[in-house]
């Protein structure tokens, strides 16, 4: 399949092979997914939320619910004003949901649909039941990618449902990046060991890593209630984890009801747990108990057993911005030499901090954002690695290339399961990160290395 | 401990969706061949899909997308359908428009990323889908891929699906008509009289190799495959064919059809599913060249063996999955009719029936087809689905991506008869595969935790 990447590389004008990311639609309704009771709507051809909600079902394998605008020609031609219109009745209707997130897609952003004119509309021609509620987020597939989505949708969660009232709640917000229900449900667990109270949203888990009851839910328990997003204007503060996901939200926050923020990285990782953990200790003046600090211990001593696996070892990664930041400062803190380091998505923030955070012990690493997993292969090809991190797509590039030891990491991840029942953030994630980069490598030797140099004691 | 069963929140039907639902033995017809209503949880995609599937498996062309990332990135590698060589098909490529291109048009884009391409990878063809965007920024893809054809040497064919014109069937319209570009462009010559071309397979998990190989063993020569492990070459030459034998005639009738029009080449629509669909096949063919009748006995001979092969195990499925119970939801209807007919087989009911595209003549059958009660539907949505399989207590649900984790959520076997499946289907070993496929999920031990079905086998028991 990549037979035809050549190590010689030639510039390309114009042309996308293998992409490294997706647009940013898929990222709006995801984050819709993680508010309670809520249905979102794609505002364009039926083929997008059919797209988005199958690539999300392969990813969490739980069903996906998302409903569509069904643009016609006509729409195309006249704008799709009254297909919202009869959309946003139908939905009440018949799915009854609390809120109905709105995100667009190229066609309907080049058509210059105005969507809160057109909700508005609807609203006064009764079609929004009282009590319920409609945000949007306009996100042209065409600017940015799928992070740039789901914060769009994130930070129209605060602009349109965050009040302050003046009276300040003890709580504070977490805003958690595109990241696995997993790693939610792991984010809420180590505040619940602190014993904080959070408002985490949105909020995937027990919405797209559901139990299995016999029955079919178009709602699940999670998600983040319309009530909470709106008490988040009262809390003590916000933790945003991760710039290019979480910090727009935040920063719309602050603006609109002054709640102070702290703009993290995604806790992946010793110190961004560390950060993580601090934030919530400071802003909740509590103590963090020895269950956390055991926790963090037994991570560190992992580490150490395994340190001499891990050093120096070059390493490729490819992904989500938030994430592949978050990674490679994990993985210099195993010592690990992360030689090539790339988003799909642009900004050049990305490229900032990881040259900083690769400054000292990879000084000469390949850093580049808006890239593409066809010239992460030619790099690959011209000076191999050790390891390759990143979603599933580069199990191909693993195999073409004498079976690189590779983890799987971010979205999508279609042919595992773990990742929708393990975290990869806090201490606990970090530990599964290096059990699988671990095993990565033992089992490449254990199956590849010659008879007299396969070791039973690793 | 046993918890107890949650119990499913009432479910009700859009008003608008209500003449699309009948029931077998029933008078009324269904309202189908609709665009979906808007604000629908429709399982359905666009006309930019119905053409991406259809032309994927051309493995050695390039399949360019033209447009934003996305279109690009959603239908990468994600089919099963297998080439014997070249892999090209299966990467992603993509002009990934941004604002600019969107305001200054794309053309000058997609003529350097299509010479850019084919420099690198040197296809035989290549294929340029466009996207919703750009039938509405107005780019002249056809002109651009003229120009790259006089300049590169290869065909270079535009495929007119955006988005929005229409439904998936209609992408699979503009699929064939660019497909149809490449036909009768090269000559016939050497092609044995008993010649035909497999249309509407293709080749999921190797399906198009095992039927491939059946016509060959009666003495029917294979021109081209269209599309399953497609050769450009083989299309070009598929004008010289006797006989067009058509699967999912959804996606490929229109091709048959131009096909007969203008090289009078006769078609005959198939179905390679069960084993009656499967014997027919090689019959009608077999008839058809009654001109030479030891393909008429090898046809023979060949049912005769294979079903002697899979016969004694597909006995002892069926003696299992007697009574039980199926709801059924894919893209085409003929699928459906084999689904519904394979299932007889193996004793099981068909209880719910759909599909995303069937049309008014193949509802019609299916009412005929199913026991009175069944509920037919087209166009459906999660919740209807899942009202439907609770309803009628459902042990099995064939779909496909989108359907499966909801199956499972409510304690139900399944079985992917779409992009996914993992073992061939199609032929006589396809029908133990599916068999075997069937039993393991309806008969799987996890089933007896499931809530719901813990609490029926309990009240079951005396």
């Amino acid at each position: 399949m990549l037979n035809g990447t050549t190590a010689e590389i030639k510039e390309r004008s114009a042309l996308r092979i293998n992409p490294a990311k997706t647009c940013q639609p898929i990222g709006a309704m995801y984050a819709s997914l993680g508010i309670h009771g809520c249905m979102p709507h794609s505002h364009g051809s039926q083929g997008c939320c059919a797209y988005h909600r199958s690539t999300l079902t392969r990813h969490f394998k739980d069903p996906v619910i998302a409903t569509t605008s069904s643009f016609t020609e006509g729409s195309s031609v006249f704008g799709g004003s009254a297909n919202l219109n009869q959309a946003l009745e139908n939905i009440f209707t018949i799915y009854k949901p609390e809120i109905v997130a709105v995100h667009t897609t190229c066609l309907s952003e080049v058509i210059g649909d105005d969507i809160p004119t057109i909700v508005k509309k609807a609203a006064e021609e009764g079609k929004v039941p009282a009590g319920c509620r409609v945000i949007h987020a306009n996100t042209p597939s065409f600017v940015g990618s799928h992070i740039t989505g789901f914060a769009n949708m994130t930070k129209a969660m605060v602009n349109y449902l965050s009040e302050k009232t003046g009276e300040t709640k003890d709580q504070i917000n977490v805003i958690p990046g595109f990241v696995d229900p997993s790693d939610m449900r792991e984010m809420k667990r180590l505040a619940g060991e602190l014993n904080v109270n959070i408002v985490l949203f949105p909020d995937t888990s027990d919405v797209l890593d559901t139990p299995q009851t016999g029955i079919y839910e178009m709602y699940p328990k999670g998600g983040a209630t319309v009530e909470q997003i709106a008490s988040a204007g009262d809390s003590i503060a916000t933790l945003a984890l991760g710039t290019f996901a979480s910090h727009p939200a935040a920063i719309a926050l602050e603006d609109k009801c002054s709640v102070p923020t702290a703009l993290l990285e995604l806790p992946i990782g010793v110190t961004a747990t560390d950060e993580y953990i601090d934030a919530l200790r400071n802003y909740a003046a509590v103590e963090v108990p020895a269950s956390i600090v055991q926790e963090r211990g037994r991570l560190l001593d992992v580490i150490s057993d395994m340190g001499q696996y891990l050093f120096g070892k070059r390493v490729a990664v490819f992904g989500d911005p938030d994430h592949v930041i978050a990674l490679t400062r994990f993985l210099v803190e195993l010592d690990m030499k992360p030689v090539y380091v790339i988003t799909g998505s642009s900004g050049n923030h990305f490229e900032t901090r990881v040259g900083e955070i690769l400054k000292e012990q990879v000084p000469d690493a390949k850093i580049k954002q808006n890239a593409d997993l066809f010239e992460l292969h030619q790099w690959i090809k011209q000076q191999g690695v050790d390891l390759l991190i990143g979603n599933t797509h580069g199990k191909y590039i693993a195999r073409a290339e004498g079976n690189i030891p590779f983890v799987r990491f971010g979205f999508p991840i279609l042919d595992r399961m773990s990742h929708r029942v393990f975290p990869t953030v806090g201490y606990q994630g970090a530990l599964r990160l290096v059990d699988k980069i671990i095993d990565a490598f033992f089992d490449k030797k254990d199956r590849e290395a010659p008879e007299e140099q396969v070791e039973l004691i690793q | 401990m046993q918890p107890m069963p949650p119990s499913q929140p009432e479910i009700g039907i859009l008003p608008v969706r209500e003449a699309s639902i009948v029931e077998a033995g029933k008078g009324a017809g269904i309202a189908c061949d609709k665009h979906s209503a808007a604000g629908s949880v429709s399982q359905r995609a666009c006309v930019f899909c119905g053409s991406r599937v259809v032309l994927y498996p051309i493995a050695d062309a390039l399949h360019l997308v033209h447009g934003p990332i996305g279109c690009a990135a959603y239908t990468w590698d994600i089919r099963g359908a297998l080439s014997s060589g070249p892999q090209i098909h299966r990467n992603s490529f993509s002009t990934d428009l941004q604002e600019m291109d969107v305001i200054y048009g794309g053309e000058k884009k997609l003529y350097h990323a299509l010479t850019e391409l084919i420099d690198l990878y040197k296809p035989n063809a290549a294929f340029v889908y466009s996207t919703c965007i750009v039938g509405i920024i107005g780019d002249d893809v056809a002109a651009i891929c003229k120009r790259v054809a006089a300049e590169k040497g290869i065909p270079v064919l535009p495929v007119n699906s955006e988005g929005f014109r229409g439904t998936k069937k209609d992408g699979y319209r503009a699929a064939c008509e660019a497909v149809y570009k490449l036909v009768g462009t090269a000559p016939t010559e050497g092609i044995p009289p008993h010649s035909i071309n497999i249309l509407g397979d293709f080749n999921l998990a190797g399906e198009t190799w095992i039927i491939r190989d059946y016509y060959q063993r009666i003495g029917v020569n294979v021109v081209s495959c269209i599309t399953g492990d497609a050769r450009v070459e083989d299309i070009r030459r598929a004008h010289g064919a006797k006989l067009n034998l058509v699967q999912c005639s959804g996606s490929m009738m229109h091709l048959a059809k131009v096909m007969e029009r203008d090289y009078g080449i006769p078609v005959k629509r198939v179905s390679y599913f069960g084993i009656e669909d499967m014997s027919a096949a090689l019959y009608e063919t077999a008839k058809f060249f009654a001109d030479d009748p030891t393909i008429m006995e090898r046809a023979q001979a060949l049912v005769r063996d294979e079903v002697a092969l899979i016969w004694p195990q597909l006995r002892a499925y069926r003696a299992k999955l007697q009574g039980k119970k199926a709801a059924i939801y894919v893209g085409g209807a003929f699928k459906a009719f084999s689904l519904v007919r394979a299932l007889k087989m193996l004793g099981m009911e068909t209880a719910v029936v759909g599909s995303q595209t069937g049309g008014a003549e193949d509802y019609k059958q299916l009412q005929e087809m199913c026991d009175p009660g069944t509920i037919i539907v087209d166009d459906s949505n999660p919740l209807e689905l899942a009202k439907f399989c609770l309803q009628k207590d459902v042990d099995l649900f064939i779909g496909g991506v989108k359907e499966r984790p909801i199956a499972y959520k409510m304690g139900i076997g399944f079985c992917d008869h779409n992009h996914e499946r993992k073992e061939p289907l199609a032929g006589f070993i396809g029908m133990l595969h599916f068999a075997r496929e069937v039993y393991s999920s309806v008969m799987s031990p996890v089933w007896q935790f499931a809530p719901r079905r813990a609490a029926k086998l309990k009240g079951a028991q005396p």
